[in-house]
């Protein structure tokens, strides 16, 4: 089965290039596609060398926060006689992102490979890959890739005659958005609820079992074979100072060619969006957008110019995220498209948090009424008064999750909310 | 479970656990034993092998138990507990937490519909209300034949694909309303 979708501007070289081939999911079709071969080189270099190597290239995490992977890396503490661990972070539920999953599906060996050089980078004896639960194809093709690494020897005691080895347990989840927040996930493994908890400590000092720790991203982890094979010069050929190298693009919502598009970083979001997505359909002009998943402030159509850097979007007023735009034509109400996001972030509330688990559902009933009819004006005034309650004052981000899109589309689509309570019903899609 | 020799521990807490082969008619009794054959000794061993604590091997023991009876039953919950030194309670607590484990039996086929933001977009909604239509339940509800659960879920990570629906551990993409007819068709 060919990939889905492939566009010219694409840069299919890295991380996508062997997607759509079947043959690299085994082993074999692994190594003969070079796999491993990063490893081999890890191997013979000092943890701090994989460091030095990784920061230079300038990686920055592709989980969401964008923080440069080297530096957490370095952030872990001399290895005494405590374990380190590396929690891989599958649970890919953010709205809208789709790419860890193809990744995962196409090529399990690679993620395995950045985990062990990864690992060896900080030190730790034991990989956990938490994968979310919904991901059945993904957990069979892994299972089957860790088995085969582990009977060829990249995984276990003494990797391929080194002296040193690591393990690495692929553990499952059970349906919780939450437990893609980086301690939300460590508390799943370690204690069964995913309830996030405050930081500091970072869990550099006190992560999985109250061990040192380095949460990383798949998509993080995949990068990392190719930046020790090609070194950190030869990555820094793509992207920005800032923001180096190129980026699955996960696109989704009304576009002709909705899919997954490595990029470089740095691409226009509307060529994102005309050129490779081909645009929404015919006749229609996109309203809105949320460029980096859902919980990142909506863009209007005036706002698109922006470079689909970290910092492009930065200044653009909203977030890279996970880059993974949901693009909004004409035919949306943003009242039901924010209260169809809200709703969601009100289901996954953890519930630890006051301002979190009340307002959550609060935003989402009066966004709710404003939908069905018989909003009333002040509501408008009850859902900033909210937004400003629930941002920065709970355990995670979750709440803000809620805050950034919808604040944002207040103060950009004010008229298609009024107009609603006004008419008790959308006039701007009638 | 004739393969549990051929199963790394690496691997053995993380097998699908939505399977037509144990849902439906096909659902373990309530108090369906987990431990107490060679299979869920050797799996409960394997699982424990791979984590400094027994208590983190709640995840994988719960959905071991869905895995083996369809559903996590009181009483499986119970024993799990029993075999992690947690309390029947807070192993509850655990399991009540996420969506995936169901804590009564569910229909041969568990049907779950995304209907978030990307899906929604693209007629999610719809392809809810034919699937609901077809089967002639409501959201949650197994049908009388015992085939099939249809209810709504959150984002499945596939939003390029929309409308996305999993019928137990497989994903089918593109789903419109016109191909829920031919999607029921096909399961039985």
């Amino acid at each position: 089965m060919a990939f889905p979708e492939t566009h010219e501007r694409e840069t299919r070289t890295l991380l996508s290039r062997h997607m759509g081939e079947e043959e690299a999911r085994t082993l074999d079709g692994w190594r003969e596609r070079g796999g491993y071969g990063a490893l081999e080189k890890a191997l013979e270099m000092e943890p701090d060398e994989i460091v030095t190597t990784v920061k230079e290239s300038g990686l920055r995490g592709r989980g969401g926060a964008g923080f440069p992977t080297g530096v957490k890396w370095s952030f872990m503490p001399e290895k005494g006689d405590d374990p380190h661990y590396l929690a891989c972070n599958a649970d890919e539920s953010e709205p809208g992102a789709f790419k860890d999953r193809e990744l995962m599906r196409w090529t399990p060996h690679l993620l395995i490979e950045g985990c062990v050089i990864a690992a060896r980078a900080i030190q730790a004896e034991h990989v956990y890959v938490y994968v979310r639960g919904e991901f059945f194809e993904v957990i069979r093709i892994l299972n089957r890739a860790v088995t085969d690494a582990y009977e060829a020897g990249y995984l276990g005691e003494d990797i391929l005659g080194s002296g040193w080895g690591c393990d690495l347990t692929v553990h499952v989840g059970a349906g919780a958005y939450i437990a893609g927040e980086e301690t939300g996930m460590l508390s799943s493994i370690a204690d069964g609820r995913a309830e996030p908890r405050i930081k500091p400590p970072f869990p550099a000092q006190s992560g999985l079992f109250g061990d040192p720790t380095t949460v990383n991203n798949v998509e993080t982890l995949s990068s990392v074979p190719m930046i020790l094979d090609n070194g950190a010069d030869w990555y820094r050929q793509w992207g920005s100072d800032d923001s180096p190298g190129t980026k699955l693009w996960c696109c989704s919502g009304h576009l002709n060619r909705p899919g997954n598009y490595e990029l470089e970083l740095g691409m226009p979001l509307k060529d994102i969006i005309h050129d490779v997505c081909g645009g929404v359909p015919e006749g229609r002009q996109v309203r809105a957008v949320f460029p980096g998943g859902s919980s990142t402030p909506i863009l209007s159509r005036d706002e698109l110019d922006c470079e689909t850097t970290y910092e492009g979007l930065s200044e653009a007023g909203s977030a890279l995220g996970t880059a993974s735009p949901i693009v909004m034509d004409e035919s949306t109400c943003i009242v039901r498209a924010m209260r169809r996001v809200a709703h969601f972030y009100a289901h996954e509330s953890c519930g630890q948090c006051v301002q979190c688990r009340e307002g959550t559902a609060w935003v989402t009933k009066i966004l709710e009424r404003i939908e069905r009819g018989g909003g009333e004006m002040e509501d408008l005034d009850t859902l900033y008064d909210l937004c400003e309650q629930m941002t920065g004052k709970t355990i995670c981000v979750l709440a803000d999750s809620v805050v950034f899109p919808l604040e944002s589309s207040l103060d950009k689509f004010r008229d298609e909310y009024e107009a609603h309570i006004k008419h008790d019903r959308c006039t701007a899609t009638a | 479970m004739s393969d549990e020799v051929e199963l790394h521990p690496a691997v053995a807490g993380a097998q699908p656990y939505m399977r037509a082969e144990t849902q439906g008619e096909n659902s373990a009794p309530e108090d369906a034993p987990l431990f107490d054959d060679g299979a869920g000794r050797e799996r409960l061993e394997k699982v424990l092998s791979r984590y400094p604590t027994r208590r983190a091997a709640l995840l994988p023991l719960l959905n071991y138990a869905q895995e083996r009876n369809g559903w996590v039953s009181r009483p499986a919950m119970k024993e799990i507990a029993g075999e992690l030194d947690l309390t029947p309670a807070y192993v509850h607590s655990v399991a009540t937490f996420y969506t995936m484990y169901n804590q009564r039996p569910v229909g041969k086929y568990l049907i779950q519909v995304c209907t978030n933001i990307s899906c929604d977009l693209c007629g999610g909604e719809e392809v809810l209300e034919r699937f609901l239509e077809e089967t002639g339940t409501r959201p949650g509800e197994t049908s009388e034949d015992g085939l099939y659960t249809v209810m709504e879920v959150e984002c499945l990570g596939a939003c390029g694909f929309a409308t996305v629906v999993q019928v137990n551990d497989e994903y089918y993409e593109d789903v419109t309303p016109e191909r829920v007819p031919e999607i029921l068709d096909e399961l039985d």
